[in-house]
């Protein structure tokens, strides 16, 4: 059944980042709790109208029940759906269900992690197939790596065309005062970072850091009373082909496919109308099979359209904060995607403020490409 | 290095001096195949009601439900669909390997599994090469399946 009677019913009307950086004297439940009442300020909203909880973080056993008890709340829906650094944009099309079918009014997304300040690696519940436990691939990492291996042989795709999507991150977060590390990067520094799992590179990873993030959404309806421009929802789509590298349909293509097609239907919209795209960049990799996948080029040119640029004044601005490369890497990404959408969707951006943005992109992936997740948000103009 | 009576399969024996590789959970469908391992066979799961092969094991046919799941015995041979050489590592045991090659491997019989592939320069690893299966005996009488490339005129 097409979802297109869903678009724009719901928009989001709050959105904010809380405890992003290297240290804190704050727990995970703490910052998400933060996020989530700096979200609601943003919306002009009190927390005792909050009815829906959407959260994730491998923190705990029961995300979304933790943060309604940090918070004080009694919710009548809440979702812990864990897809990985998928979940949240996920999120996203479960509350608009939710709020369009009258289960709740507003809701909070959330994630939140402090593996920065505990130990600097990436903290998941991930378990191992027994099939690949004696190989020591490393989790995700030599998943991406191989990733990137076959798109190389199959399309082409140059090491230095990889490495561009860490140099556009670079100088996206040169425009962007809350980004960790703004410091810029040529692609020379790049290649010339160790070798990880061949044939990726340090710099070809994410950053490990604390963070916080959320989004308070209700009806389009409401949001057109409350203070700041409503973002609405205007299509949503997921699609999950696996969950273990091994079983991987594809090493080239992703099921971000399904998934962007979903959205694009429910919007009514394509590619073409995407003013900007924030795909999930833990690895370089992915950014490329995202702007393929999600039909911005065609597959196998995503090296080409990387080369023609991404980065600050292309023609499809790309991960415009500095993406989970350049700004921050809390361990699941889509939290600061969505706040970054709706940011640019208001013109709060500043200098790095995408000019023309009135309809914008989501994208999220969750372990090794598994979870796919779309979301389309646009502002009326 | 204890031939086995499969021709172009070794069995590697492990050393006592390193910790041990991580061994797989063997309390599910994939038991025989690890068992079979050890007596340098490698086993791939075959549907008997839709005739198709799988990975992983499964208790139910992933294509068709039925729960007729047999096993066959595969060359052994397959060709590397992807690789990766890792270069750092947490793990005891895999610190001492560094630097070693993960691979996919699509094996003859159509299905594509995970494995390292040893006793090979890592600088001649191609996409497409062809490989063979050896075995690496392992406490409680299995053993792990490895590659190498594929000698000559194999
Ligand atoms: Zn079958």
């Amino acid at each position: 059944m097409t979802q297109g009677h869903l678009s724009g019913q719901v928009s989001v009307v709050g959105a904010a980042t809380a405890g992003i950086g290297w240290d804190t004297r704050n727990s995970v439940s703490e910052i998400m709790a933060e996020a989530a009442n700096k979200a609601l300020d943003d919306a002009g909203l009190r927390l005792a109208e909050v009815d829906g909880v959407f959260a994730v973080t491998p923190y705990y056993w029961m995300p979304s029940a933790t943060l309604a008890d940090q918070l004080g709340i009694q919710p009548k829906v809440t979702d812990s759906t864990n897809i990985g650094g998928a979940s949240v944009v996920a999120h996203v099309g479960h509350a608009v269900r939710a709020i369009a079918s009258g289960q709740c009014e507003v809701a909070v997304i959330a994630y939140a992690s402090t593996q920065r300040s505990d130990g600097g690696k990436l903290v998941t519940g991930a378990d191992v197939l027994p099939y690949e436990r004696p190989y020591g691939a490393l989790f995700p990492i030599s998943g991406y790596a191989m990733v990137m291996q076959r798109h190389m042989h199959d399309f082409g795709t140059t090491r230095e065309q990889l490495a561009k999507v860490t140099v556009a991150a670079s100088r996206w977060a040169a425009l962007n005062p809350e980004a960790l590390k703004p410091e810029p990067l040529t692609v020379a520094d790049v290649l010339a970072s160790p070798l990880v799992s061949d044939p990726l590179r340090k710099l070809d990873i994410c950053l490990v850091t604390n963070g916080a993030g959320a989004i308070v959404l209700t009806s389009t309806e409401r949001a057109k009373k409350l203070r700041k421009p409503a973002v609405s929802v205007l299509g949503t789509g997921e699609s999950h082909s696996h969950c273990y590298v091994t079983n991987m349909r594809s090493f080239t293509a992703t099921a971000g496919v399904e998934s962007g097609k979903a959205a694009y239907e429910m919007a009514g919209l394509g590619p073409e109308d995407m003013d900007f795209a924030q795909i999930y960049d833990a690895f370089t990799i992915m950014v490329l099979l995202g702007l393929e996948d999600l039909g911005f080029c065609k597959k196998g040119e995503g090296g080409g359209m990387i080369d023609a640029g991404i980065g600050p004044g292309s023609r499809l601005p790309v991960n415009t904060t500095g993406g989970g490369l350049r700004y921050c890497h809390p361990g699941m990404f889509g939290i600061f995607l969505l706040v970054e959408a709706v940011r640019q969707l208001r013109k709060e951006c500043g200098k790095r403020q995408v000019e023309t943005a009135r309809c914008g992109l989501v994208h999220g992936f969750g372990g090794v490409l598994a979870g796919n997740a779309t979301v389309i948000l646009g502002v009326d103009t | 290095m204890a031939h086995t009576d499969c021709g172009h399969l070794e069995q590697i024996l492990v050393s006592e001096n390193i910790p041990p590789r991580p061994l797989p959970d063997t309390r599910n469908a994939g038991e025989k195949f690890w068992i079979a391992a050890a007596e340098g066979v490698l086993l791939v799961p075959k549907c008997t009601a839709c005739s198709r092969t799988f990975w992983h094991p499964r208790p139910r046919c992933p294509h068709c439900g039925s729960t007729s799941v047999d096993w066959i015995k595969a060359t052994g041979n397959g060709t590397v669909h992807t690789f990766t050489v890792v270069r750092q590592s947490g793990d005891p045991y895999f610190k001492t390997k560094l630097p070693y090659a993960v691979a996919m491997i699509e094996l003859d019989e159509g299905v594509r599994i995970m494995s390292n592939i040893v006793d090979t320069p890592l600088e001649v690893l191609r996409i497409g090469m062809r490989v063979e299966v050896l075995f690496e005996a392992a406490p409680g009488g299995i053993a792990i399946p490895l590659f190498r490339a594929q000698s000559r005129g194999a």
